[in-house]
């Protein structure tokens, strides 16, 4: 490969791993919280289908954005509601969310089956930034939601690590006795987690109908939604290896076209399996070698008082 | 006999340090049901700036819910709390917190995989968005030098031992602003030099002006450090007495409702030939770093040897190791002259060891089982219980009649399911079925833990009772004076190798205190 086609191959790979940043920096609050949520692909769905829907109505990608956000944060309100105050089993909840919002998609987005997007959110290079060679047109030569999805894993890693809130949400999932007797109110923390997760796996959806694609077809996820979730884990639930796990993931799906473009023999099909296969690898390979993993202590543990 | 009223006629109450006049916390008339359960039943208590005050009481007396109540985890059904002369409503430890009230809780409540600096952080209000780890250093330096309770704000509290865990507690309420300091059990923890030290931070809160109230069921402490002390009683405050007034029979008698036998009955039996032998053994905790370091004991025949030791210097781990739980990296385990390295754990309770674990309800029993059937858990596969590939429930039920008579487990029916039953009874449960098949070797592993008098005076009589039919019983417990009061000798543990083996006569506190800490060779 040329030094141009390397470089092509690590800008797709950002684009590509925008929409696992979003699911993941989502799933990692939850999970951070103590809340696992397994409804992921569901979420990301609806979320691409409102988002498609609203954006073709108004012919405004911003407000497409804007409702995939508040769909995905509807459906994992649902799961809160079931996990948290009523203490309802995460796994069962989570899959069952995630079955209910790849059925509510298909049945919203028939009437969109083919429907042009009028209005997807398109790159632009950021000035100065964008001529910079190499990182220029790696980095800085994307759509707006490219942008901030790096932005936002930053700025969760920092928020988790280095602020009051940050501190008190890892507290709730690795310790909610701890924090419920220092007077952290673990619900309200574990509310406000699941939610802005939901809402940011919404928009994980958003960006595959509204940039990516830019279209709406059934199913479109394709399973990304569960790569999000392996993801949160090979990045031991941390907002920055997560971005470096996305963009592997991401690399390694735009590889796979890259292979076919010049013209290897080989089945389309054996070579979308490769980021699918080599999400398990790393998988398997992490679990081994961290015989340790820094799960959070409470994942998946609902807390009650007087208990 | 009655110690209370002959002491307050001699002494007038002796308040040194404590200023006259209302109370800072007065709980009236607590009353808090559980299901079935009477927790509360009216209690009345008044503590003043300047005391430290012990609230005395057998487990299942109401100690700990009554001080969950006044901390806001839980709800009284009746009854009023009065901080300061004003009456406040707790409805959760942040009201508690607000009223000043702090609390360090037999099992800490604290983020293991936090900084000390990170949990003493948690949901402290006053400090700014950004940083609150290092915002909350500082003070955390002062208030440790100032009540001598030194602790290390960066390193993780998976990392300290159970009596630094307790401090960081002791630091997170008194930057809190505490004024009124609830410890709950706070010596069961620690090491004899430890207790001391605990003290020594107490009597400077309490010259700063704090109450401290000071939950124990050890008589000793309360002679030590308090200046009054509650005993309660099934729910009820038995009475309110100046800790200098009542002598320790006084104080058994209130907290038990009648005298008990401080010395056991104790046959000096002959212990001969080995039970049971552990040779260098070697082996890894659930981290995977070594945990039993070449560790060697020999237990005979007829005796009982204590293991002492501070928690997590390696007693779990041999526990397992001797009972076929984890696999030993290097070394052997002999029982009754046969090896039994790394065999699986059937293998060697049939070859005559009982084991009595330290998790009771998770380890010991199937909670949602009935009595009868885990009576003949270790046993069902074999005659009378089993005959071929059924189970013949006549001879169970007749055998768990049998046994709930000669333990005396109170249980309603032997159909009952375990969970039902109060610990005392599901220990009692546990050392019927370990104990009915005649073990030559017997693993207890902190017997009596949480249970009241009574259980534990059972329980030791029955150990005993198997010595004198020339068991071999290995004891490990936290509690020095059960230690002391049972074993023939005192092996003593310390970062997984034994320190020493020490005859019961040569086995001061002191002395182990020290082995315990490292401190002697």
């Amino acid at each position: 490969m040329t030094p141009d086609q390397i470089v092509a191959l690590l800008a797709a790979a950002v684009t590509a791993g925008a929409p696992l940043i979003y699911a993941g920096v989502g799933e990692t609050l939850a999970e951070r919280s103590g809340v696992l949520n397994l409804g992921v692909e569901g979420i990301m769905l609806v979320g691409a289908v409102c988002g498609f829907a609203v954006a073709v109505a108004t012919g405004n990608p911003w407000l497409g954005a804007l409702a995939a956000l508040g769909a995905g944060a509807l459906l994992a309100a649902g799961h809160a509601v079931l996990t948290v105050t009523l203490g309802a089993e995460q796994v069962t909840s989570g899959l069952a969310l995630a079955l209910y919002g790849t059925g509510l998609s298909a049945f919203l987005g028939k009437p969109l089956i083919g429907v042009p997007n009028p209005a997807p959110f398109r790159a632009f290079p950021v000035p100065g930034l964008g001529e910079v060679p190499v990182l220029g047109p790696i980095l800085f030569r994307q759509d707006a939601l490219v942008y901030l999805s790096y932005g936002l894993a930053l700025a969760t890693w920092w928020w988790l690590a280095r602020t009051k809130p940050g501190l008190h949400l890892r507290a709730c999932g690795e310790s909610p006795e701890a924090a419920d007797a220092m007077g952290v109110n673990v619900a309200a923390m574990r509310y406000g987690a699941v939610i802005v997760g939901g809402a940011l796996a919404g928009l994980a959806g958003a960006y595959l109908s509204l940039a990516y694609t830019p279209a709406w077809t059934e199913n479109m996820t394709g399973g990304l939604g569960w790569i999000a979730i392996a993801l949160v884990i090979f990045s031991t639930w941390n907002p920055l290896r997560l971005l470096g796990g996305a963009y592997l993931f991401g690399a390694v799906d735009a590889l796979g076209f890259r292979v076919q473009l010049l013209g290897v023999e080989t089945s389309s099909i054996l070579l979308r399996m490769l980021p699918y296969l080599f999400t398990l690898t790393v998988l398997v390979v992490i679990t081994v070698a961290r015989r340790q993993a820094s799960v959070p202590a409470a994942l998946g543990r609902p807390y009650f008082r007087e208990e | 006999m009655n110690g209370v009223t002959a002491g307050r006629s001699s002494h007038p109450p002796p308040e040194a340090g404590a200023p006259n006049g209302a109370p800072l916390l007065a709980l009236r008339d607590i009353t808090k049901r559980f299901p079935g359960v009477l927790a509360n039943d009216r209690v009345t208590l008044e503590v003043r700036a300047g005391e430290v005050h012990a609230l005395l009481g057998e487990n299942g007396a109401g100690k700990t819910t009554l001080v969950n109540v006044l901390y806001g985890l839980y709800q009284p059904d009746a009854g009023e709390i009065v901080v300061d002369g004003r009456r406040v409503r707790i409805r959760s430890p942040r009201d508690a917190i607000a009223c000043g009230i702090g609390m360090v809780p037999q099992h800490f409540l604290l983020v293991r995989r936090h900084t000390v600096a990170e949990n003493i952080a948690l949901g402290l209000p006053q400090e700014g968005l950004l940083r609150p780890a290092r915002r909350v250093e500082r003070r955390i330096v002062e208030f440790a030098t100032r009540y001598g309770l030194t602790a290390d704000p960066g390193a993780r509290i998976w990392e300290l031992s159970p009596s630094e865990h307790q401090r960081v507690e002791i630091l997170k309420a008194l930057i809190r602003g505490a004024r009124i300091l609830v410890l709950d059990e706070p010596t069961s923890v620690l090491a004899p030099q430890e207790v001391s030290g605990l003290f020594d931070v107490l009597r400077r809160m309490k010259g700063d002006g704090h109450a401290v109230i000071f939950i124990t069921h050890k008589l000793d402490e309360v002679g030590a450090i308090a200046d009054r002390v509650t005993v309660l009683r099934r729910g009820r405050v038995v009475a309110t007495v100046p800790a200098a007034d009542v002598d320790r029979r006084a104080l058994v008698q209130m907290m038990v409702g009648r005298d008990v036998e401080s010395t056991l009955p104790r046959a000096r039996a002959a212990a001969a030939g080995e039970a049971l032998a552990a040779e260098a053994l070697e082996a890894d905790n659930d981290r995977g770093a070594p945990a039993l370091r070449g560790l060697t004991l020999a237990v005979r025949r007829g005796e009982i040897v204590g293991l002492a030791g501070i928690a997590g210097n390696g007693q779990r781990e041999l526990v397992e190791v001797l009972t076929g739980l984890r696999r030993a990296v290097r070394g052997r385990v002999r029982v009754l002259g046969r090896d039994v390295t790394n065999r699986t754990a059937a293998a060697i309770c049939d070859a005559g060891v009982a084991h009595i674990p330290e998790d009771r309800v998770h380890m010991g029993v199937v909670a949602t089982m009935t009595v009868a059937e885990n009576l003949v858990l270790r046993r069902y596969r074999h005659p009378p219980f089993a005959r071929g590939p059924l189970l013949d429930y006549d001879a169970i039920m007749r055998f768990a009649r049998e046994m709930i008579a000669a333990y005396e487990i109170a249980t309603p029916a032997a159909t009952t399911p375990v969970r039902l039953l109060s610990g005392g009874n599901i220990q009692r449960l546990i050392l019927a079925r370990e104990l009915a098949a005649r073990p030559g070797v017997i693993i207890a592993a902190h017997p009596t833990s949480g249970l009241d008098v009574s259980a534990t005076e059972h329980i030791h009589r029955l150990l005993l009772r198997r010595r004198e039919e020339g068991a071999g019983v290995l004891l490990v417990s936290e509690d020095l004076d059960e230690v002391l009061a049972l074993a023939d000798r005192v092996a003593v543990i310390f970062r997984g190798r034994i320190a020493d083996v020490l005859p019961v006569g040569d086995a001061t506190p002191e002395r182990i205190g020290l082995l315990m800490t490292g401190q002697a060779a």
